[in-house]
């Protein structure tokens, strides 16, 4: 089946306080050279038939509207290249 | 006439029980209404409560602003009808773009559920026009998310034009400039983080501070 990746993440000037806990337990467990985690979030769209350019702007108007709010984050999409399932 | 206050629940709804018991304390009319509803049952105004849609799945308010009775929400708040979004409410309101900004984890990371003092900075929205401006209320909060956010030009933009309907005295969650009400321009549409309906009773609440924004929809005037 093909599937479409669409990953969403925080803006970098929204503060992520989700990623600010994962790093300070890094920190506090002593991986000190860890200096940042930013948490965001990965869908992966299975679709049917091949991914034609069509469908691929179809998704990505649902993740510019729906899976992603334009005001705090930002999104990717790419045809997932697959495993030959 | 009295007012007829439509209340939405969606699948997840906590507040709607209490959206409505405060409308009728403030002298409305509740009107339930589905979210799978397609018109809105002619009422005056609508009450967006509380709760968490859909698990607050993908964000908060996100799949409920997508509900096939929020298109008839957002044509009737473009033409004029007052709509108040509670807490998640509001995040569904930032979430059609009714309003600016959007509502992001609590700075702290904690869920904060207590009385906060807020204060009322715009008194000429459909559900603030009972207070007298820079009146201090009490009135519960109890969120996640509740961490206002926006661009810094959106928010020059909140402060010019007076759209900050209510600040936090004590900012608990990280939201900017303080702000736990705003509205939009036409005034019409307003969106609170505290929750007003808690406030309504003696008995079991903090007091009735948050009668007022029943009274402004109600028409009530001292």
């Amino acid at each position: 089946m093909e599937k479409i990746i669409v990953e969403v993440m925080p803006k970098p000037e929204i503060l992520d306080p989700q990623g600010r806990a994962i790093q300070g337990v890094f920190n506090r467990d002593g991986h000190e050279l860890v200096l940042g985690v930013r948490q965001g979030k990965r869908f992966e769209i299975s679709v049917n038939g091949p991914i034609t350019d069509e469908l691929l702007d179809e998704i990505e108007e649902l993740a510019a509207n729906v899976l992603s709010n334009p005001i705090i984050e930002t999104y990717a999409i790419y045809a997932d290249e697959g495993d030959g399932e | 006439m009295t007012t007829r206050v439509g209340v939405i629940t969606f699948p997840g709804t906590l507040d709607d029980r209490d959206a409505a018991t405060a409308i009728a304390l403030g002298g409305g009319e509740a009107v339930p209404l589905w979210h799978k509803d397609k018109d809105l049952n002619g009422v005056d105004a609508i009450v967006l409560p509380g709760g968490f849609s859909y698990g607050d799945y993908l964000r908060a308010g996100a799949l409920a602003s997508v509900s096939p009775i929020m298109d008839a929400v957002v044509d009737s708040a473009k033409e004029g009808m007052p709509v108040l979004g509670i807490c998640n409410g509001f995040q569904m309101l930032c979430e059609t773009g009714l309003l600016p900004g959007a509502l992001t984890r609590n700075e702290n990371l904690n869920f904060i559920c207590r009385p906060e003092l807020i204060t009322i900075t715009n008194t000429k929205t459909s559900w603030t026009n009972f207070f007298q401006p820079n009146t201090e209320l009490l009135i519960p909060i109890k969120n996640g998310e509740g961490c206002y956010q926006i661009s810094d030009e959106g928010l020059k933009n909140l402060e010019a034009k007076g759209l900050v309907v209510a600040r936090y005295n004590n900012n608990p969650n990280g939201s900017k400039n303080d702000i736990a009400a705003i509205c939009n321009e036409a005034g019409n549409v307003v969106g609170i983080m505290p929750h007003p309906e808690h406030a309504v009773d003696g008995l079991v609440g903090a007091g009735v501070d948050g009668l007022g924004f029943f009274w402004s929809i109600a028409g009530v005037t001292v």
